[in-house]
């Protein structure tokens, strides 16, 4: 339980990816505070964690509204204490083709997906420094690396993750505080649900292991991220991806 | 009860690992006392604490010297 007495903050963790991110750093023993944009979606992240046993609770967050993210952090640490790591993991997608794509389709990816990873991680600085220890994985995306037609702002906000882990890593390394991202490759979860079947078939074409991954595989990178493991690893991206994008 | 400038100094030093007595009223935190930014940050966080006051981020750039971190607090302690 290499956790144990860490308060773990995990953004978009109702579903998917999250979710699995939320229960393996509960079952190394941290408490997790696993957020939604709704209060139904906080309370079914509460359930999850009490029927496995593990402390924390679900919180409606809409990282899009002025002062959410600071507001949220200092919650936590009124009621837990300070945040030890902290799962930039909420995320969205409005893909379109460039020519087609709106202001509002660009916006809602920037606001959502990146700028929200600036505040939190601004936000939780504070508690780590004076703790000399601390965590913030940001979750990527094969996309950021390789590009993807349909996705110009997904694969910019993503890519910009890269930079942004890169950065802070330099920064706050002498502090303790390690710094980095896991890029998913594609994974079995609501968002890629929506792909067509004949797209799935071409992607599965270009995975060496023939096949989406699942949840967990992403959990578990972020999991040893999290832990004293990886204490040497900073300012890097592990990548997930079944072998679809070799770095 | 320690005055102002005693208790700034000691949070100096111990914040930026330097003895005490190389602590002097005119040192400046980066030229006299080898504070990067990171520590001049956290050096701030310090002061906020030991005061119970919360310094805005305009203000605390202006901080660079014991002198101006005793005048801060100075004019600002409730």
């Amino acid at each position: 339980m290499s956790l144990a007495g860490k308060i773990a903050l995990v953004t978009g963790a109702s579903r998917g990816i999250g979710q699995a991110i939320a229960l393996e750093l509960a079952s190394q023993g941290a408490t997790v505070i696993g957020t939604a944009t709704s209060d139904t979606g906080a309370d079914a992240i509460t359930a999850y964690l009490k029927a496995a046993g593990a402390q924390g609770a679900g919180m409606r967050l809409n990282v899009t509204e002025a002062g959410a993210c600071e507001a949220i952090i200092s919650a936590i640490e009124k009621e837990y204490g300070p945040v030890a790591i902290l799962v930039n993991n909420a995320g969205i997608t409005r893909d379109n083709l460039l020519m087609r794509m709106k202001d509002e389709e660009w916006d809602a990816i920037m606001d959502t997906n990146l700028k929200p990873v600036y505040q939190l991680s601004k936000a939780v600085m504070r508690g780590m420094m004076k703790a000399r220890w601390g965590r913030i994985i940001n979750i990527a995306s094969v996309v950021g690396a390789t590009g993807n037609a349909g996705q110009t702002n997904y694969s910019a906000a993503k890519a910009a993750l890269f930079g942004f882990t890169k950065s802070l890593a330099k920064e706050i390394g002498s502090r303790g505080v390690t710094v980095n991202a896991v890029a998913p490759g594609f994974i079995d979860t609501d968002m890629t649900k929506v792909l067509p079947e004949e797209q799935k078939a071409k992607l599965l074409e270009n995975i060496a292991l023939g096949r989406l991954g699942e949840p967990k595989e992403i959990a578990d990178a972020v999991g040893f991220l999290a832990s004293d493991r990886a204490s040497y690893i900073t300012g890097n991206t592990i990548h997930v991806n079944g072998g679809m994008f070799m770095n | 009860m320690e005055n102002i400038e005693q208790r700034v100094k000691k949070i100096v030093a111990e914040q930026l690992g330097v003895p005490e007595t190389d602590v002097k009223i005119e040192s400046s935190f980066v030229n006299d006392l080898g504070a990067d930014s990171l520590d001049t940050v956290e050096l701030v966080m310090a002061l906020e604490e030991e005061f119970e006051c919360e310094i805005p981020d305009e203000e605390a750039e202006k901080i660079t010297t014991v002198q101006q971190a005793v005048d801060y607090v100075t004019a600002n302690l409730k």
